[in-house]
């Protein structure tokens, strides 16, 4: 028995939030005395998905094929379920994401499995229950529930694990399953890739702007303390519903959920439906000029003033502690 | 063009979250529900297809009762009838195999969702009833056309937009800027009060997972002011203190 973590693949390697659904596959591995498989699909770097081993992993299968590039969460759930037979897996991992979410769901529904998806912690395993804690309403509240299926889908979400990578390295071997045309009958016509590479939800951590920031031409500070902490950069939902920033950066309630280890918010209020997408923040950060901004009760380090002045002194303060 | 658009019945988003019975209950005391506001998208842009395409649009709800002023404000925006199935929806599985159900029943050319549902948040049942029916699902979708037979969409990828083309038939969980909510007006406030909705009994699925019990996260530790004279002591602060840099 083998437990199976998909992965995803970015320029070629293994994406973070994928290396720690490998660090969590591994830690249940170690409780049910089973291995490490991990699944690798479409173009990658044979010495990267090596590196799957610092996580814990013991093997890697790879099918290189080109046509598994693509982000296709019906070829991919099509192969996983392959590798799930091949390994005897019970127990399969992938990170959440709007792809893992995909396959995940799939290959569930393929298995007859259980999907279980945002899972915050190592699960409970004793006397053949299995038990996970998952996040709920939008961050607001935990269920745990008891896993009854024999093959169990988990998605996990970000930090829910923090990994210890060593220097180990897993074996990488090819794997070859069939593919199906039917998986491949949409075509994608084009791909628009913002040029900063740092994806929000990979990002550790994140620098947002609200509609604080007055308008799209007072980004480049905000920019700044981002690449200086190395950071990716959101925004609250009407700054992109004002096209001040793209549509991808928008976080919250009905953008994207992030769980970032700091969270650094500059003229954001911090209405509720923005707090439900940055609550699995480790350390929030609030810039605001209004000491009664809501935000400050959801923060861990508050600053009372103006962001035009205080985001460059900030970006200073970085690179002077280098 | 046959649509189906599953909503979802959940607290509004400034709700707050308590529970009952020993954290095992959700407490409904002093909630207000509205549709899924993924759903809401999914919902509005279906009502525009059946205006430029022409369609007829049902939507469906996996829920008790106590939806149905949701699923009549869905039919006064402008769907046609509606179906609930009449069962607490306990997890993804089940919604899902009830949806598949009553889907391969009537057999529908467009089925939209929500890009996720507020309660559950999994992003999961557009996936699961994709593969139950044996066609392609696609989220999150955030722009919609159809041509012919075939749906011309954007979904957000990790970092970006992904632009493709699919044969109909298709499930897509949909979000913004997909269309724009609708309000319904008086006209079809008035004639939702006619318009069919269909209670059925769900069919039986083996049960997957089980709820043991809810939990309420940590209340957060006050937070630590900085005066702004002082803002480049943040960095220390985030370096010694919360080492996160
Ligand atoms: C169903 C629903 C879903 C929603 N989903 C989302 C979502 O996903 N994400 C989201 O973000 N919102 C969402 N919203 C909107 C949300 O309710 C708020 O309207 C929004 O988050 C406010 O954005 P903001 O904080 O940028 O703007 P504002 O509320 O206008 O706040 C601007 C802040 O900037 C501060 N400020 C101004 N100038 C300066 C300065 N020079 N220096 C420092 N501070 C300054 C102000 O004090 C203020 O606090 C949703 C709403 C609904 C109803
Ligand atoms: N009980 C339900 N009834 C109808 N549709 C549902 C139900 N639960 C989920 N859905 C649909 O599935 C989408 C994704 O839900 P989820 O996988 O729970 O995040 C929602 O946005 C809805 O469109």
């Amino acid at each position: 028995m083998s437990v199976l973590i998909f992965v995803e693949i970015d320029n070629g390697t293994i994406k973070k939030t994928s290396q720690e659904a490998i660090a969590y596959g591994a830690q249940v591995a170690q409780m049910l005395n089973a291995s490490t498989t991990v699944l690798a699909l479409g173009q990658a770097d044979e010495a990267a998905l090596a590196t799957a081993g610092n996580f814990g992993a013991t093997k890697v299968l790879h099918d290189a094929n080109d046509k598994l590039t693509q982000e296709n969460s019906l070829a991919y759930a099509h192969v996983l379920v392959q590798a799930a037979q091949q390994e005897g897996s019970k127990v399969i991992v992938l990170a959440k994401s709007g792809l893992g979410d995909a396959v995940a769901a799939r290959a569930a529904a393929k298995l007859q499995a259980s999907v279980v998806s945002n899972i915050t912690d190592l699960p409970e395993i004793s006397e053949g229950t299995f038990k996970v804690k998952r996040s709920i309403y939008t961050g607001k509240a935990f269920a745990t529930v008891e896993v009854q299926s024999e093959i169990k889908v988990l998605a996990i979400r970000k930090n829910a694990i923090e990994p210890e990578p060593t220097d180990e390295l897993a074996t990488v071997e090819p794997f070859s399953p069939s593919l199906r045309d039917s998986d491949f009958v949409a075509t994608i016509t084009q791909v628009e890739k913002a040029s900063s590479n740092l994806s929000l939800t990979d990002a550790d951590i994140i620098v947002s702007g609200g509609r604080g920031m007055k308008g799209p031409e007072n980004w480049g500070p905000l920019e700044e303390l981002a690449k200086a902490l190395g950071a990716a950069t959101g925004c609250s939902k009407p700054v992109s519903d004002l096209d001040w920033r793209p549509h991808h950066e928008h976080i919250g309630q009905t953008g994207i959920k992030v769980a970032p280890n700091l969270y650094i918010a500059c003229g954001i209020s911090g209405a509720i439906q923005h707090l439900a997408g940055v609550n699995g923040s480790k350390y929030i950060v609030v810039i605001n000029k209004d000491p009664e901004a809501p935000f400050f009760k959801a923060a861990d380090y508050g600053i009372v003033g103006d962001i035009f002045e205080i985001l460059p002194r900030l970006t200073k303060a970085v690179e002077a502690s280098r | 063009m046959k649509i189906l658009v599953c909503i979802t019945n959940v607290p509004d988003t400034t709700a707050k979250i308590t529970f009952t019975d020993n954290n095992t209950k959700f407490n409904k005391a002093g909630i207000s529900y509205i549709i899924g506001p993924y759903d809401d998208y999914a919902l509005a842009r279906a009502v525009e297809l059946k205006e430029s395409n022409g369609a007829t649009v049902t939507v469906l709800n996996v829920g008790e009762a106590d939806g149905d002023p949701q699923i009549r404000k869905a039919l006064a925006i402008g769907a046609d009838d509606a179906i609930r199935v009449n069962a607490e929806p306990t997890d993804s599985y089940f919604v899902a195999v009830q949806i598949a159900h009553i889907a391969k029943e009537n057999g529908y050319d467009l089925i939209l969702m929500g890009r996720e549902s507020l309660d559950f948040n999994s992003g999961v049942v557009h996936g699961l009833v994709g593969e139950m029916l044996g066609i392609p699902s696609y989220s999150p979708v955030m722009k919609l056309d159809i041509d012919g037979t075939t749906a011309k969409l954007a979904r957000e990828i990790d970092g970006g937009k992904e632009y493709l083309e699919a044969p109909l038939p298709l499930v897509l969980g949909c979000q913004e800027p997909i269309a724009e909510w609708k309000i319904p007006n008086m006209r079809g406030i008035m004639t939702a009060r006619t318009k069919p909705l269909n209670v059925v009994e769900p069919v039986e699925v083996a049960s997957m997972t089980n709820l043991e019990s809810y939990s309420l996260p940590a209340p957060k530790g006050e937070c630590k002011m900085i005066p702004a004279e002082e803002a480049e002591s943040l960095i220390t602060l985030l370096r010694k203190e919360a080492r996160v840099l």
